[in-house]
């Protein structure tokens, strides 16, 4: 390090630049993608304080201030639509979080190892199914002739099932039921792997002292995953505002949309099916300051509490 | 008694371990039973699934709901246009993400903290929906194969990984030497980066594509010709037209089970390919996880 810095030092920035012009030719091609799909989108942004039309462009079409948010925080569907957001993405969270943490302390501790390793592939598969193949199997599945799955609940609820993914209530709970079923077993992979750099002589010293399976999870491996789960509670709680999408767009129907309507699926309605771009735009404007808020507070709490930074 | 043959001779398992192990096959049939009854489902009599008579193996074979997709010209389609934008799409997302992987791995140039940070906020602030559609359609890229592979062609998160593979594996002293040898950095990345870099490209490749080809949302925003579709959206589409058809009261039974038979056999004919591929690559998969874990 030192040595570099004396080398740096005693060259001139020529030198530097005749070195180093390539770096920035490997990263042109790649800052340009930013610039073309990230950063001029952003400019785009202005049209949710502007009332846009095709004719007049992005430029000239004239400004209303903030009209646009007016609307949406006037229209009767904001309140429905931010506790919808709400309850999903916080009932995801809550019942959603503890599920991989549960599953890697049990991988970690068991004995059996071909098991292991079959339901390791098992609970990781689901991940790579694609979004409409489970809505798919959601809607089939989860109504009349849909296989055990549906006759067990119709059972439990003695007969009165109905069509549960055409009903507002049980909404949220597939949605995160499935999510649970898709990621558990991949989002384990990481606890499963700081699981895995216990040092041996823990486990060794434990048994000595006459530890069980249950006092080793409890002493050992909740105390040596609890660093990264709490940074993934954190990094998960800042991502609140932008629960899956693609998932609730597609479960959506005309019977669950009271339940099922959530701010991004609004702006993706408004926009592109009823072309009202800046309305749109400023609900989308809306959601991504409420989200860059939370991860930049999210990030601050992790640095102050954990000394820990995200990014 | 199959339970026997599982566990490591020598130990015999305690109570608590014979407990996880119970815990761990229910676990399993949850997991597993979902798909292999879309499996079963899919070969078998559609009126006795119907009925509930189909839990564990199929009854009364037939092929009839793959002969249903395979005979619909949609369905060549949809595979012929997810072939493509998963083979381009990958290969455009690999080149730039390892030729900006590299260039940020380098210890120190000038304005590296912020390219890093240019690149970070894009994680944290987006232009939102209806201003990237805009800018899609100034540049006349709706129809066409730019709408599907150039939205998220580059991922922050493999970025990251990549970099943090090659800060680990890439000898910063070996770069200097080679430069003091005369070596440009062009020279570098393609002998010595680029043939010790098997796993990251393998790993960065296998995420691209499973998302490229599992990917349903650019093409539906950005795709209104039927035959520029992926695979994805006519699964979307069959299952959506279908459920319709199934809310009709007059229609007969039998038809509407059919179209069931169609849906099951739809998603596994949909999902096969990266299923059964899976297994294979799932080292790589892994790999990933824990190399992205290092940065949390």
């Amino acid at each position: 390090m030192e040595k570099g810095e004396t080398i740096k030092r005693r060259r001139g920035w020529k030198t530097r630049w005749k070195r180093d012009y390539q770096i920035y030719l490997f990263l042109a091609p790649t800052l340009l993608y930013f610039l073309i799909y990230c950063y001029i989108p952003m400019g785009g942004i202005q049209i949710a304080f502007r009332e846009f039309t095709p004719k007049l462009g992005i430029w000239k079409s004239p400004w209303v201030g903030l009209g646009q948010f007016a609307r949406f925080f006037q229209s009767y569907q904001f309140k429905i639509i931010i506790s919808n957001t709400l309850k999903i993405s916080l009932m995801n969270l809550l019942l959603g979080f503890p599920m991989p943490v549960f599953l890697a302390l049990l991988l970690n501790q068991l004995k059996y190892t071909k098991l292991k390793k079959v339901l390791q592939t098992a609970t990781y598969a689901p991940h790579f199914i694609s979004i409409p193949a489970v809505v798919g199997m959601l809607v089939i599945m989860l109504s009349p002739g849909g296989g055990m799955l549906y006759n067990l609940i119709d059972w439990f609820s003695g007969g009165k099932a109905g069509i549960p993914m055409g009903s507002a209530p049980g909404f949220s709970l597939i949605f995160v039921i499935s999510e649970i079923w898709q990621h558990a077993g991949w989002d384990a992979i990481i606890y499963i792997a700081t699981l895995t750099s216990v040092s041996p002589d823990l486990y060794e010293a434990a048994e000595i002292d006459g530890a069980g399976k249950i006092q080793k999870i409890l002493y050992i491996d909740i105390p040596a995953i609890l660093p990264t789960a709490v940074i993934l509670l954190i990094m998960n709680s800042g991502r609140i505002m932008s629960v899956g999408f693609e998932k609730v767009l597609l479960m959506q129907n005309a019977m669950n949309i009271e339940a099922s309507e959530i701010i991004s699926t609004y702006v993706y309605k408004i926009g592109l099916i009823g072309m009202e771009f800046s309305y749109s735009a400023a609900i989308g404007l809306f959601n991504s300051l409420i989200n860059f808020f939370l991860i930049v507070v999210v990030n601050q709490i992790a640095k102050k509490g954990a000394n820990i930074k995200l990014f | 008694m199959k339970v026997k043959t599982l566990w490591i001779k020598g130990k015999r398992p305690s109570g608590t371990d014979l407990l996880f192990g119970i815990i761990s096959v229910l676990l399993l049939l949850i997991v597993a039973y979902p798909l292999y009854f879309v499996l079963i489902a899919s070969v078998s009599d559609p009126d006795l699934t119907y009925a509930g008579k189909v839990y564990f193996l199929p009854k009364k074979i037939t092929f009839e709901g793959y002969r249903t997709i395979l005979a619909d010209p949609r369905t060549l389609v949809g595979y012929y246009n997810t072939v493509l934008y998963t083979a381009a799409g990958t290969a455009l997302s690999v080149v730039l993400t390892l030729t900006s992987g590299f260039a940020l791995s380098i210890r120190e140039f000038f304005g590296k903290k912020w390219i890093n940070i240019y690149v970070i906020f894009t994680m944290i602030f987006s232009g939102g929906l209806v201003p990237t559609y805009l800018l899609m359609k100034n540049l006349h890229a709706i129809n066409t194969i730019w709408g599907v592979i150039l939205p998220g062609a580059v991922g922050v998160w493999n970025l990251i990984v990549t970099r943090t593979f090659f800060e680990e594996n890439i000898s910063m002293e070996l770069l200097e030497s080679a430069q003091l040898d005369g070596c440009s950095y062009f020279k570098f990345f393609v002998h010595i980066v680029l043939p010790t870099s098997g796993v990251i490209v393998a790993v960065i490749s296998l995420f691209y594509a499973v998302n490229q080809w599992n990917g349903f949302f650019n093409a539906l925003i950005y795709l209104n010709d039927k035959n520029k579709f992926p695979l994805q959206l006519f699964l979307r589409e069959i299952l959506l037209q279908q459920e319709m058809m199934s809310m009709d009261p007059d229609l007969v039974n039998s038809v509407r089970h059919r179209a069931n038979l169609v849906k099951y056999a739809m998603i596994v004919v949909a999902s096969a390919p990266v299923l059964a591929a899976y297994p294979f690559a799932q080292r790589f998969f892994i790999k990933g996880v824990m190399i992205g874990a290092v940065k949390g």
